[in-house]
């Protein structure tokens, strides 16, 4: 129930637990309410929610929703969100993840994940840096920027998330910042809808580690940073690499139909044994 | 009616900077826990949009819409 005095969010929240471990202005508690908007946008029943994480800041969000939710290794969140899912395809399966989590230990995962299109929700929050750890650098870093493990500044090339799934085959997948709340509800709703791998990320401040080792100290600054070089993708197809140089393309990069793995499985379980299975729960029934 | 709840807020200022209204001011004075908490001085231009309470990374924000 929705109490007068509180958030529109809070009744989803595990109240006991708060205030979150987040530093102020930390962008994963504004990531996490847009999950809760784009949610209530899809018309999707919270109980039927799983939420999955693997290790780091980010991956702490569901320890502090009220729904059935699993914290597992570093890096693996996506391995354990696909047993979940063919254990049961009925669960909205919901996985969030660092860019060091899905990136770094975890991009294997990743890719596969999106190259079955198995109907998996994965919001990446992407801060540019290991929060977690104490600032090292990511595979996302940009090219240039400081981190404790790159004192003179991170010179290899940093992946496109959004890109590198896209080409994985996904069938979802958009980028927004913390700074674009609405478009980004938005884009978690249609994630949400979309049957099969939908990928989100979400250009994320860490004002602790990335904004104080790159001349951004307050979570408004690197918010400003965000906004002011975000441009949206249909524009950004008719640029060219230079004048795309330290931009941040925002928009939707994919959104298409295709032939998700856990339908397709149980499908063929029931044209090759002649009827459906009857695994899912099977442990809760009598015998 | 704006409520912050002072025991979630962190001053982040994050409702001041992008509440389209300008409803929000920064404290200039810190709280018991050294917190400066914003002060949503300007009420009447509120247009409920709710889009503070969506940024709030604390979930400290309650917009009431159903008053004056
Ligand atoms: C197998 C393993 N290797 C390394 C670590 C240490 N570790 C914990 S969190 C983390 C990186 C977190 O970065 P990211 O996923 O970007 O999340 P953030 O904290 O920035 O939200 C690392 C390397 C670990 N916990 N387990
Ligand atoms: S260290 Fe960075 S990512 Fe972690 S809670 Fe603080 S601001 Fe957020
Ligand atoms: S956005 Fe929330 S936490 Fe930040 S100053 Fe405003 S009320 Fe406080
Ligand atoms: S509801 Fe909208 S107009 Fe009112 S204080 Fe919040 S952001 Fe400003």
């Amino acid at each position: 129930m929705e109490e007068a005095n509180e958030s529109p969010f809070m009744k989803y929240m595990r109240k006991d637990r708060l205030p979150h471990i987040f530093c102020a202005g930390c962008g994963n508690g504004i990531v996490l309410n847009t999950f809760f908007k784009g949610m209530e946008m899809a018309e999707v029943d919270f109980d039927n929610v799983v939420m999955v994480s693997g290790i780091g800041c980010s991956s702490r969000i569901p320890g502090y929703v009220k729904c059935d939710s699993l914290h597992t290794t570093h890096g693996r969140p996506i391995s354990f969100a696909s047993g979940l899912k063919l254990g049961n395809p009925e669960l909205d399966v919901v996985v969030f993840s660092g860019d060091g989590d899905a990136a770094a230990i975890g991009g294997n995962h990743l890719i596969h994940g999106a190259r079955r299109n198995m109907d998996l929700t994965v919001i990446c929050i992407n801060n540019s840096i290991y929060g977690m750890t104490g600032g090292q650098i990511s595979p996302t870093s940009p090219q240039g920027s400081y981190g404790t493990t790159a004192p003179y500044g991170a010179f290899e090339r940093p992946f496109d998330l959004a890109e590198l799934v896209s080409a994985a085959g996904a069938s979802y997948v958009a980028r927004w910042t913390t700074a674009h709340a609405l478009q980004l509800s938005n884009s978690i709703k249609k994630a949400l809808e979309n049957k099969g791998f939908s990928f989100v990320e979400v250009i994320s401040q860490c004002p602790t580690y990335y904004g104080r080792k790159n001349k951004m100290r307050s979570p408004l600054d690197m918010m400003r940073w965000m906004k002011e070089n975000s441009i949206n993708k249909r524009k950004a197809d008719t640029m060219d690499s230079e004048e795309l140089a330290g931009k941040l393309v925002v928009g939707e990069f994919v959104n298409k139909a295709e032939r998700e793995f856990s339908q397709e499985l149980y499908d063929l379980v029931e044209e090759k044994y002649g009827k459906k299975s009857d695994a899912i729960k099977s442990a809760y029934r009598d015998d | 009616m704006i409520k912050l709840d002072p025991n979630l807020c962190k001053g982040c200022s994050i409702c001041t900077e992008f509440c389209p209204k300008g409803v929000y001011e920064d404290s200039k004075t810190p709280d018991k826990k050294g917190v400066y908490v914003p002060i949503p001085k300007n009420q009447e231009k509120c247009t409920k949009c709710n889009l503070c309470a969506l940024m709030c990374p604390d979930q400290a924000i309650k917009v009431d819409e159903n008053d004056e």
